[in-house]
């Protein structure tokens, strides 16, 4: 298998009974990329992170992390993880905590000596390095949680729903940190109900809906592909609005105005161009971008639909 | 460091964070005061009698002292036994469902590492409390008397593998089962070799063979009952095993093919805790 890929999986599937948690995952996940994993609740995001770190058995299909299978357990050396709703021994101290993980992620004591005050300080917990676990808040919980994810330098990083239960301040040092794990080059595999957070964290995105992926896309691509333009004038007629078509699609006409979605921003030149040829009095051209939550909806539909 | 220590200290950690530790030395001090001062009186009042007989009485006031030693030590096996199935009723059952087991999973070690981790954190437990507790009634009673009851260690290693057994077959519920399902069966399970053990001693006396072959077969379904009365019979004084009967010690002591088979017993209790935990979706 490759080695440039971080994650990848082939027909991933889990079935729990006769429920179908997963339907048949195919996913490729570049090194060195922050990664966001989209989906409404109950598509198989979270089942689908339990299957890659063995957790949770798959039905059928094969997954390779670090290009190596994930039956390897050694290969979790080099990954850390946060899971959702994260739970701990909280009769233990914060810096035991992290000695515990460390330990079982094979690290040596002087190598802990050194690498747990670093964490603390990285999460901003130094001064409760002390005081057991379950004297912490919820923010607090978490930010031990994902220092617990890194606290060996892992290559892979996946991270379920690492921001729910944090405020504003601690959202924005969840986001600190995976940039900062990105300059150093470490993939990070987001799960996140967050679409604002992905949008400025992420370089690249899944959407998966009913546990298969209907669209992988960078970030940024797919941020100008969504590009929708608001054009106002008079004499918008049927066919003028037909000859819009060839730069976009979506076209939704109601009065005195046409919305549609075009496939490159620079287009509106040749669009202005078309429309004054055409004999419109344009009164405006205004690109709106979207946000990706209004692309979420789009591609995987509401929760209603599922 | 390997994992299973980890584990196992992580155990022994939790008993001492959570009070369990505490509790069981302060009511096990509790109790080894009570004995020793049931048994400060009821020496009193058999020394006496024995006194104004005193041809025939040393023998029977050392059968006095082993018969009053017994009943602390079946009081302690019983105390062991509930032990080591409430430390390890809700170990994994318990992690699993709170979800602090995930973390612990997804990391490069072996499933069986956590099993066999926790497995040996109960085991220095339970042995710790045996050694004070048993070791705390026989030393009263040598301190008051100068008494010892015969064969201590094979008597005290039966008795701890007494405990294990049970340990070890609440481990392997708790790999698949949620904590209330664990203790239910596991007491129905130590109810079933209890009562059968009794079956079997009264078929012994009565001379029914029926009663004494459904006594073995609850032994065989749960042979922990066995183990104590095993043990009851190696430490009992010999007139009191050739009297026969008494509700502390054994009327028909198991065989060692019955010993045997509970050491198969473990291991196949062993072998399916980890076999569920592997195979189990987290």
């Amino acid at each position: 298998m490759p080695s440039e890929l971080a994650i990848q999986t082939q027909h991933l599937r889990k079935e729990f009974g006769r429920t179908v948690a997963v339907q048949g995952l195919t996913l490729e996940v570049p090194r060195g990329e922050v990664f966001g994993f989209l989906g409404p609740n109950g598509a198989g995001k979270t089942t689908s992170i339990k299957m890659l770190l063995s957790l949770v058995a798959p039905t059928s299909g094969e997954a390779w992390l670090l290009g190596r299978p994930i039956s390897d357990r050694g290969v979790r050396r080099e990954v850390g993880f946060l899971p959702e709703h994260f739970r701990f021994h909280d009769w233990l101290t914060a810096e035991e905590f992290l000695a515990l993980h460390g330990r079982l992620f094979g690290m040596g004591e002087g190598e802990l000596q050194r690498k747990i005050p670093e964490l603390l300080d990285l999460v901003g917990l130094i001064p409760f390095r002390r005081a057991q676990l379950r004297t912490f808040s919820k923010g607090m919980l978490q930010r031990v949680g994902l220092a617990q994810a890194l606290v060996h330098g892992p290559e892979l990083v996946i991270l379920d729903e690492p921001t729910s239960g944090l405020d504003p301040v601690g959202r924005r040092l969840v986001r600190d940190i995976i940039q900062d794990l990105r300059r150093r080059g470490t993939t990070v595999f987001l799960n996140s109900h967050f679409l604002s957070e992905i949008e400025i964290t992420c370089d690249r995105v899944a959407f998966i809906k009913r546990g298969e992926v209907v669209q992988t896309s960078n970030l940024d691509e797919l941020m100008e592909a969504e590009t929708v333009v608001q054009i106002r004038g008079r004499g918008l007629s049927e066919e003028v609005v037909a000859g819009l078509r060839q730069w976009g699609q979506d076209v939704a006409r109601s009065d005195g105005e046409v919305r549609m979605r075009i496939a490159d921003p620079d287009a509106v030149v040749e669009m202005t161009r078309f429309l004054v040829s055409q004999g419109v009095e344009v009164l405006a051209l205004t690109p709106i971008h979207p946000t990706l939550e209004d692309v979420f909806v789009r591609i995987v539909g509401s929760e209603a639909e599922l | 460091m390997k994992a299973r220590w980890v584990i196992m200290r992580l155990t022994l950690l939790e008993a001492s964070r959570r009070r369990i530790l505490q509790a069981a030395v302060v009511l096990g001090i509790l109790f080894l005061g009570l004995f020793s001062l049931g048994f400060y009186f009821m020496r009193g009042t058999v020394e006496t009698a024995a006194s104004s007989a005193p041809a025939a009485a040393d023998i029977g006031v050392k059968e006095f002292y082993n018969f009053l030693l017994m009943a602390g030590l079946y009081a302690i096996s019983f105390l062991s036994i509930a032990m080591g199935a409430i430390l390890a009723a809700d170990t994994l059952a318990g992690e699993v469902s709170s979800g602090t087991i995930q973390a612990l999973v997804a990391k490069p070690i072996r499933r069986a590492d956590i099993v066999l981790g926790k497995w040996l954190g109960f085991a220095v437990l339970l042995g710790a409390y045996l050694v004070f507790m048993a070791g705390g009634v026989m030393l009263s009673v040598w301190l008051q008397t100068g008494y010892a009851a015969p064969n201590i260690l094979p008597g005290l290693v039966l008795m701890y593998a007494d405990c294990l057994l049970i340990m070890t077959v609440t481990l392997a519920c708790s790999s698949s089962l949620s904590t209330l399902a664990t203790g239910g069966v596991v007491f129905g399970m130590y109810g079933i070799a209890f009562l059968g053990g009794w079956v079997e001693q009264l078929g012994t006396m009565a001379g029914n063979v029926t009663a004494v072959n459904i006594g073995i077969l609850s032994s065989l379904a749960v042979p922990s009952e066995a183990l104590w009365r095993r043990a009851a019979f190696e430490m009992t004084s010999p007139l009191v095993q050739r009297i026969g009967f008494s509700p502390f010690s054994a009327a028909s002591p198991p065989s060692d093919l019955m010993v045997i088979y509970a050491g198969l017993y473990f291991l196949a209790a062993m072998a399916l805790a980890i076999r569920q935990f592997n195979r189990r979706d987290l």
